[in-house]
């Protein structure tokens, strides 16, 4: 069964009722079925127009939910979402980006999720609704560990907020080739510059650990060093966040190794961008 | 509001028409849009996203059907391929520019090509190659290597079509305009609407021994209609390909071998399958191997074949032993293959009815009279009660060989009386159906001090699986083809073909052959390397020229092409070599450019064995004719190839040809497609058949043989001299052709001694290309910039199609080279089984060279196999050129590469 609601409360009222699953994109949920039928029971998120769009709210960006990669990727947003827009292209294929969502995405937490380290690096809070009421959560607190979220049954993400604030978003996805695949690491980052160096930066990992993650102590360190330093730093940085397996896409060995050079070629983006802007 | 609710119905706009569907809401679109409202032009090619072939547009944007409730599309405008064509002039436009531009060949993946491409048309923005890779990407296409598409979506201006044309031209594939208006019908597309269902009982194993529970009381609590085990095998319980070598159970009975091996079948209604609880069998997992350098030790697979070696081949010639130690150079080493997933876009798929004491199925294949005898021996039945319709196959590449799916629902449908389907999911696919042979490989080369090869030693074990299936070939092939198309007085090779408990190892383009050229024009780099001679001069010096031996003795006067192929290529290496160098000089360090080259051979046809071609033709009392090609056209063009050749040697137009077949009913045996020996063999089957039938109708008229043929409202005119009359045509035969012609052609061969000495084939094509690519060394990512590849096809009877066989393979061997490994149990879909993409292959320019042949129809060679042969080695030769890391066992993947360039400089290499 296939329930279509308008409205969230119609949609969480359904969730409250029953072992529905939630369906948005189909992107995450008709792959995994493999060769099994779909699930009994669903419902579809992508009828409620309050869960999807861009727009602006406070200090803030709202992003619905169940916005698709598409529409991040043709929205009129700063620079600070350049990284954003980027992994929005990376996301499979055109056909993926135009049913996919960034909930979704989110939600599905799998380690290689292509807009996690981009909303990392974001600041992003993921809003949630349920018979509770409402929630807020930084996206790192959100993804409990490899397909795993605080999310209850009875749940629904609505939002994605990120903080306004100055900066550059970069992003850059390593696979083995050019469309449609998994990466085999990931980095979003957004750099707020002064003059050539780095005043702040934000960097993120993904597919290098359990649950994309940022990586703090870097961007501690990369706080005040100029473009041609970055390299160097990156090099130096313990990064004690990235715990890599190897599995049919790459060793682990090769990941950490991989990371660094996306790490610095990230920020390096950034800065170019700047520089282009 | 909520779908599924009894009698409620999902409507939506399909093409501009108004349609409802009653089906659950929760149901993949792709699957109500085929089973529901007809739209079979959506393919379904993996049911994840992964390949695009059911793309659709959703209130015009494009979105996978599969990957979309049905419910999902309740009061949404969905268009497809066919709907496109016939209603939007973008679609229009770029059907015509596809068959202009060959960007179909066996059209799986076309409707979704198209589909995207509208889209993007629409959209209205300015088309680059970049901007059409883009909207592409999520398309994946096996046959054309991409650059066609490209062509096509950047090319949509209308213009007339070329459809006229004998031997040399190029036109159109006269079987094109189905596949890119939607029309084209695939294996699961002919499925009867009153078929019931089979699905296929697997095993989790690598090796296990089974037991069932009650299956007559299952059978009837789950509502099926039957179980099949190896107990309802009326005829013989086993299948194969090679003669001495029908070693596969089409249900295993004793324990099974590989995972994934069939035990039972189940068939039913859809729904009841759907809902049928855990087939009673219960597992016991055995000790399995899946290293054939641990099979000497492991459990025989097959008590008769000792040490777990299913065949050796061998070939000597001179003493390569006495050569190696006498030779100024030497240069050896080690190298490994994996398993290659075949990864046709469409699954598997067939339907059998049963029509009184006779089966007829419906199937995708490569060969349909082999399939036929296959069935007929496990049906207990003489093959004059077993029928082959095959439908269009999309995608075999060697695969669709064997049989798969068609004896499951032969079986069923002869016990049940009613006609059955079957398609294969992605992951049974990939799971079950042959790879190429991995293979691991020590070869040993010497040259004098000048650089003459003056021998060579070969040893190759080749990971056949579980089954023999066409292992026995590349065991016999590899040491024919191990030395490269080079001059090699002393050589010796080895091969063996060992079981594991995988997956079938079969038949994949080139038999053993790209993994052995992998091996040989790596070394041939090393040598030049000490040698420090230019790379592609080293190998035209060895080439083999007419009059020279090839390694089994075999001397040919005529059509040796390999060193026009070095020739072409020479400008062309000396530029890249120039780039290359200015490149390194100027750009940043850490990305390094490269330039390889390798060079290839292979002969066309059966090794050392009889395989004969057999076209017939006739022409009806109205004047009609008549080709009965059954060389199976599964997007190599053989139905335009042969019609061609036949068109030639009648003396008509192509468009006066009426194509029927192929159907084991009604078209002779025209072998199987494989070896590429149809445009070879079966093009002289038919130009003997062409020439047969144009002796008739010369003689009827009693005209000289430069007379012209003409057909005109139902008779045929004969003109000579200015002069021209009409023909009688005598009164139908029973076949209802008033003239006919039946013609065959068996290439000649000899069979191979106890040393391999002999003349396995008529013909050899070769071929040499050249890639260039930039390293990022940091990385270890290859980026591909250009492959030039010359082939010597001998004549190109369809240039256009030599080139698109060209491209095709050259992206095979792309993913052989960088990507492609298939890990049994591991990567049973297509998001862990990478194939090239359309941003992974770059522009390919092909150089044809003509040189003719003295066997082949107006001097053609086969040239399917020979375009992936020298790809891989061509690229692991650019990548060490690049940044002198040497990748021996492949896929050069990232990380191995960036591994090999690390070791390098630990090594102090760089």
């Amino acid at each position: 069964m296939l329930h279509r609601p308008q409205t969230l409360d119609a949609a969480l009222a359904l969730l409250s009722a029953g072992d529905a699953v939630i369906l948005a994109g189909g992107t995450d949920i008709y792959p995994a079925l493999r060769d099994r039928p779909p699930p009994a029971e669903m419902v579809d998120l992508s009828g409620i127009t309050g869960l999807r769009g861009i727009g602006r709210e406070g200090d803030s960006w709202r992003i619905g939910a169940a916005t698709t990669w598409t529409e991040i990727l043709h929205a009129d947003l700063p620079p600070l979402f350049d990284g954003l827009k980027l992994a929005a292209r990376e996301v499979g294929s055109v056909q993926i980006q135009n049913a996919g969502t960034v909930a979704g995405n989110i939600c599905n937490a799998s380690p290689a999720a292509d807009g996690v380290p981009a909303f990392l690096a974001l600041e992003a809070q993921i809003e949630v609704q349920g018979p509770g009421g409402t929630r807020c959560m930084a996206v790192e607190d959100f993804i409990r560990g490899p397909r795993m979220t605080r999310l209850d049954r009875s749940e629904l993400v609505t939002a994605i907020y990120v903080p306004d604030s100055p900066g550059q978003g970069a992003f850059l996805k390593l696979g083995a080739r050019k469309y449609l695949v998994i990466s085999i690491a990931m980095v979003g980052a957004v750099v707020l510059a002064e003059g050539d160096r780095i005043a702040k930066a934000r960097v993120a990992v993904g597919s290098c650990s359990p649950v994309a993650c940022r990586l703090r102590d870097l961007e501690t360190a990369l706080a005040g060093i100029s473009a041609r330093d970055i390299a160097k730093a990156v090099s130096a940085a313990p990064l004690p966040e990235l715990v890599p397996i190897g599995d049919v896409r790459a060793t682990s060995h090769y990941r950490s190794d991989a990371a660094r050079t996306l790490i610095t070629r990230t920020l390096l983006q950034a800065m170019e961008a700047r520089n282009v802007a | 509001m909520s779908l599924d609710a009894p009698g409620c119905r999902i409507s939506f706009t399909l093409n501009g028409t108004e349609v409802s569907a009653d089906s659950p809401a929760t149901a993949r679109l792709s699957q109500v849009l085929r089973e529901k409202v007809g739209a079979k032009d959506v393919k379904v090619g993996c049911d994840a996203g992964d390949c695009g072939a059911c793309t659709v547009l959703l209130d015009g944007a494009p979105v996978c059907a599969c990957l979309t409730a049905a419910g999902q599309a309740e009061g949404r405008r969905i268009e497809t391929q066919a709907g496109l064509v016939a209603r939007d002039p973008h679609g229009r436009h770029l059907a015509r520019a596809f068959q202009r531009h060959h960007a179909a060949q066996c059209g799986i993946c076309t409707p979704g090509m198209m589909v995207s491409a509208v889209a993007l048309l629409r959209s209205g923005g300015a088309l680059t190659e970049q901007v059409v890779e883009d909207a592409l990407g999520g398309v994946l296409c096996r046959c054309t290597g991409y650059r066609s598409i490209i062509a096509a979506v950047l090319d949509t201006a209308d213009r007339p079509a070329e459809t006229e044309g004998g031997v040399g031209a190029v036109i159109e594939r006269i079987d094109g305009w189905a596949k890119v208006s939607g029309a084209e019908q695939f294996g699961d597309d002919v499925s009867p609407a009153d078929a019931l269902t089979l699905r296929v009982i697997r095993s989790p194993f690598h090796r296990a021994a089974f037991r069932f529970g009650d299956l007559d009381e299952f059978r009837d609590a789950a509502g099926l209609a039957l179980i099949l085990t190896a107990a309802d095998v009326p005829g013989e319980n086993r299948f194969g390909v090679i003669p001495g070598f029908e070693d596969q159970p089409v249900f295993a009975s004793d324990e099974t071998r590989f995972k994934g091996e069939a035990v039972a079948a189940v068939v039913g209604r859809p729904d009841l399958l759907d809902a049928m609880p855990d087939f009673p069998v219960s597992w016991s997992e055995l000790p399995s191997n899946l290293a054939p350098d641990l099979a000497v030790a492991a459990p025989l697979l097959h008590a008769d074949r000792a040490g777990n070696v299913m065949c050796r081949g061998y070939v000597a010639r001179g003493n390569a032993k006495a050569a190696l130690e006498g030779a100024a150079h030497v240069a050896a080493g080690e190298f490994s293959t994996g398993f290659i997933e075949h990864a046709y876009i469409e699954p598997e798929a067939a339907s059998a009815c049963r029509v009184g004491d006779r089966i007829e199925v419906q199937c995708c294949t490569q060969a349909p009279y082999m399939n036929r005898d296959g069935l007929a021996r496990i049906l207990g039945v003489s093959p004059d009660a077993v029928r082959i319709r095959p439908t269009a196959t999309g995608g075999g590449f060697g695969s669709k060989l064997d049989l798969t799916a068609q004896p499951f629902v032969a079986l069923a449908a002869w016990r049940l009386g009613r006609p059955v389907r079957v398609t294969y999911s992605r992951a049974e696919s990939i799971a079950t159906s042959t790879k190429r042979h991995p293979s691991q490989i020590r070869m040993e080369i010497g040259t004098d001090a000048e650089g003459r090869i003056v021998g060579a030693r070969f040893d190759g074990s080749f990971n056949t699986g579980a089954y023999a299936s066409w292992g026995p070939t590349v065991a016999s092939r590899v040491p024919i083809h191990a030395s490269g198309p080079y001059l090699t007085p002393n050589y010796e090779a080895k091969s063996a073909g060992i079981h594991t408990h995988t997956a079938p190892s079969g038949a994949f383009r080139g038999f053993g052959v790209p993994q052995s050229a992998v091996a040989q024009e790596q070394l041939y780099d090393e040598m030049a390397g000490k040698l420090e001679m230019d790379r592609l001069e080293f190998r035209y010096m060895n080439s083999l020229a007419a009059g020279q031996p090839t390694v089994t003795g075999q001397v040919f006067e005529q059509g040796v092409g390999i060193r026009a192929c070095f020739e072409a290529l020479r400008p062309h290496w000396q530029r890249a070599l120039r780039e290359v160098a200015a490149c390194n000089v100027s750009s940043r360090p850490h990305r390094r450019c490269g330039v390889g080259i390798a060079g290839g051979w292979y002969g066309c046809g059966n090794t050392s064995m009889s395989n004969p071609s057999t076209i017939r033709a006739g022409i009806t009392a109205d004047a009609r004719i008549c080709l009965h090609q059954g060389a199976v056209d599964i997007g190599q063009g053989s139905n335009t190839v042969i019609a061609q050749i036949f068109a030639e040697a009648l003396g008509v137009a192509v468009g006066d040809i009426v194509l029927i077949g192929a159907d084991t009913d009604i078209t002779p045996d025209a072998g199987k497609t494989s070896a590429s020996r149809q445009t070879f063999i079966s093009g002289a089957a038919a130009k003997l058949c062409g020439e047969a039938l144009r002796r008739q109708i010369l003689r009827l008229g009693n005209v000289g043989g430069g007379a012209k043929i003409h057909l005109r409202d139902g008779v045929i005119e004969l003109s000579e001299n200015g002069a021209s009359h009409s023909v009688p045509l005598p009164e139908a035969n029973a076949q209802g052709y008033a003239l006919e012609a039946v013609e065959s052609y068996d290439p000649p061969t000899t069979p191979l001694d106890q040393n391999g000495q002999g003349a396995p084939y008529a013909v050899f094509g070769s071929a040499a290309q050249m890639a260039e690519l930039e390293v990022d060394c940091e990385l270890g990512t290859v980026r591909l910039v250009r492959i030039t590849a010359a082939h010597d096809v001998g004549r190109a009877i369809n240039p256009a199609l030599a080139q698109g066989q060209i491209e095709g393979g050259v992206a095979q061997g792309i993913g052989l080279a960088l990507m492609e490994e298939f890990l049994p149990g591991r990567t049973e879909n297509l998001h862990d089984y990478l194939i090239p993409t359309i941003g992974d292959v770059p522009p390919i320019s092909s150089i044809l060279i003509e040189g003719g042949d003295p066997h082949g129809p107006y001097g053609a060679k086969g040239l399917g196999e020979h375009c992936l042969i020298p790809t891989a080695p061509a690229i692991l030769n650019a990548i060490t050129h690049a940044c002198g890391a040497r990748i021996r066992d492949l896929p050069a993947t990232p990380d191995r590469l960036r591994a090999a360039i690390l070791s390098l400089r630990n090594g102090g290499g760089l």
